[in-house]
């Protein structure tokens, strides 16, 4: 069995040095601008901050990852190759990328390093991955939340390229990098402005209907008193369908795969991520500790592993909506 | 320009279907997309039945391509994409391939077949990225519905060689794809069990707000915008930028809808004219954002 590594959130300096402290072996991380799919205002690297979140990561033995992962345009591309080059120059050890093009300057221009297939490059079987292979010598493959165990295990089957799953966090109900509803109600996308239901196209108001949250006009929720207004993400909103009103993409819940972790040991994934640098360091500091456990007991004794009600209970503190999913590897979530 | 006839994305009686694109073999239409792109359960009509009808359209004078789907889950997916690369490579019948994922254009290259589209959720945003493609043998670049006309615009003009554009220019959105099945989720039924309930629902079923608005549309495990995305008023910003429109197939009035379109690139009638015309014809209110470089859902006017 291999050892899976645990790959924790930095949305800051404070977030990164946190999940080393609590066990990550990698962080990733991204520039403060529309490179990296959680382009939100407070968020991110500076140069400097790379320079000393990397530094204070190597010098534990940890590594760290760099996500460029939307989709440069021609106006744009000198900014993301130009964040290729700096990545290689501060010595981090991958950069997750989506973009084909951006891959290929990549490849040609430091063929030292390291290139993730990120989840935004939508890449769902082996043939799909094996492309990115061949082109551009991926060594990892980030899958979307859309396969179930067995699909996994297919894809692990017919591919050399490392696999990593996501373990934990905000769950996106779309294929990754194939989702346009937020262009469509913003006209900004994880895709291209590396964010989704962004926050200045959001209002909050409180009327006598209740607490309503809109984006760009668009009514997604509305809150009777006392229920916890959440943010208006716009999958995870009430709607009307024929007279019936639910949450009819998806209900506000995280993803916890912690109960599988013994399977996808077995059938051979390579990492687990986990979601959220957009959340806080007690967050980072609170999943991180817990996987951590999850995953050091399991490399001990892998017939034994149980998750322990304390784990869940604090993963479930932190979850959104404080309740989680198996997502697509439970076959009634479909 | 051309006027292609997208896949269809809904699940309509095999015989609806049948009937319909005997109707569209004598439209005038130039190129007719085929095959199931977006859920590997639906089985009305089979690979095999696909492939009869694009023979009765390409006798019809219709170019025919094979489109493959968007989302390639399980074994028996890729076998099917397997099965619509090898017709088009063993030249029985021969038709094009529209590719819509990465594993397509690996068996496209690995099969040699060098004439082939690259389809709208292939995520060709740059014109490196778009040069890839070509390189590997596209020889048309289906663009994905939320890129302007003026980012496509860019795109082209930094190609060493051009190359056929395709727009999204009449329908429902096709905005995101899932593993889960929302029609199924809506009738309270897993996507194992589904029952096929989005059969012979003609157009998806309409999504609104809480305040009646409609906004999106349920069609399987895709979630399609409400509103009908038409560039029929905008005809005269998009000549120079493409050279193909597509016209994604509804449960009625198609036939009509891509007779304007023709009518208006024959000088027969105005662009305003005939986006009035067509609103009657429209299964809801037109959007053209996603053209004009803003949210998709707005339906824009210059000044």
């Amino acid at each position: 069995m291999h050892r899976i590594e645990l790959v924790c959130p930095a949305g800051s300096l404070p977030a990164l040095k946190t999940a080393v402290d609590h066990g990550a072996d990698c962080v990733y991380l991204g520039f403060k601008d529309a490179t990296n799919a959680r382009n939100f205002s407070g968020l991110n690297f500076d140069p400097a901050q790379v320079r000393e979140g990397i530094a204070y990561a190597h010098a534990r033995g940890r590594k760290v990852l760099l996500a460029l992962n939307t989709y440069p345009q021609a106006s744009n591309w000198p900014s993301w190759t130009a964040a290729i080059d700096r990545a290689a120059e501060y010595g981090v050890d991958a950069v997750i990328l989506a973009d084909p093009g951006l891959m290929a300057y990549a490849a040609q221009n430091h063929p030292q390093l390291r290139l993730h297939l990120s989840v935004q490059g939508s890449a769902t079987s082996y043939e799909a991955i094996n492309f990115y292979r061949e082109r551009f010598g991926i060594q990892r493959a980030v899958l979307p939340r859309v396969l179930s165990m067995a699909q996994v295990e297919q894809v692990i089957a017919n591919t050399p390229v490392e696999i990593e799953v996501f373990g934990f966090g905000g769950l996106c109900v779309m294929v990754e990098g194939r989702c346009a509803l937020s262009a469509y109600a913003t006209g900004e996308s994880p895709n291209c402005n590396g964010a989704c239901s962004p926050g200045k196209h959001v209002r909050w108001e409180d009327t006598p209907r209740g607490m309503e949250t809109r984006l760009n006009g668009i009514l997604i929720d509305r809150f009777a008193d006392g229920e916890r207004a959440g943010y208006p993400t716009l999958c995870k909103g009430r709607f009307d369908v024929n007279d019936e009103t639910y949450y009819a993409l998806e209900e506000p819940t995280s993803l916890n795969t912690l109960e599988l972790l013994p399977e996808l040991a077995r059938i051979g994934i390579r990492a687990i991520k986990i979601e959220g640098r957009q959340r806080s360091p007690a967050y980072v500091a609170q999943v991180t500790r817990v996987w951590r456990a999850a995953l050091d007991r399991l490399q001990a004794a892998p017939d034994a592993f149980q998750v322990t009600p304390a784990w869940m209970a604090e993963l479930n503190k932190v979850s959104e909506g404080q309740s989680h999913t198996l997502g697509a590897y439970y076959r009634p979530w479909k | 320009m051309k006027l292609a006839l997208g896949p269809l994305l809904y699940y309509w009686p095999r015989q609806s279907v049948l009937d319909f694109y005997a109707d569209i073999a004598d439209s005038p239409i130039d190129s007719v997309y085929l095959g199931e792109t977006v859920c590997s359960r639906r089985h009305e009509l089979r690979l095999e039945d696909w492939l009869e009808v694009g023979k009765v359209l390409a006798a019809a004078g219709k170019e025919v391509v094979m489109s493959s789907q968007g989302l390639v889950e399980s074994e028996s997916d890729l076998k099917t994409l397997r099965r619509i690369v090898r017709q088009c490579a063993d030249g029985e019948p021969g038709f094009r391939v529209e590719a819509n994922d990465m594993g397509a254009v690996r068996l496209l290259g690995e099969a040699g077949v060098r004439d082939w589209v690259a389809g709208p959720t292939l995520n060709i945003f740059n014109p490196t990225t778009l040069q890839m493609m070509i390189d590997a043998g596209a020889t048309r670049w289906a663009v994905a519905p939320e890129i302007s006309g003026a980012a496509l615009a860019e795109v082209r003009a930094a190609l060493a060689a051009p190359i056929e554009t395709e727009v999204f220019a009449y329908g429902r959105l096709p905005l995101a794809h899932s593993a889960r099945c929302f029609t199924a989720r809506h009738f309270n039924l897993q996507k194992d069990t589904c029952e096929f309930r989005c059969l012979a629902i003609n157009d998806g079923i309409t999504l609104r707000t809480r305040e009646g608005e409609p906004f999106l549309t349920l069609n399987g495990v895709q979630t399609q915008s409400a509103r009908v995305h038409n560039l029929l008023g905008d005809l005269a910003g998009v000549q120079g930028k493409a050279e193909l429109l597509r016209i994604s197939p509804q449960g009625s009035h198609t036939r009509a809808i891509v007779e304007l379109f023709r009518a208006v690139l024959a000088g027969a009638r105005t662009p305003t004219a005939a986006l009035d015309d067509c609103r009657p014809l429209m299964v809801e209110a037109p959007c053209n954002g996603f053209w004009h470089g803003r949210a998709g859902v707005e339906q824009y006017v210059a000044a």
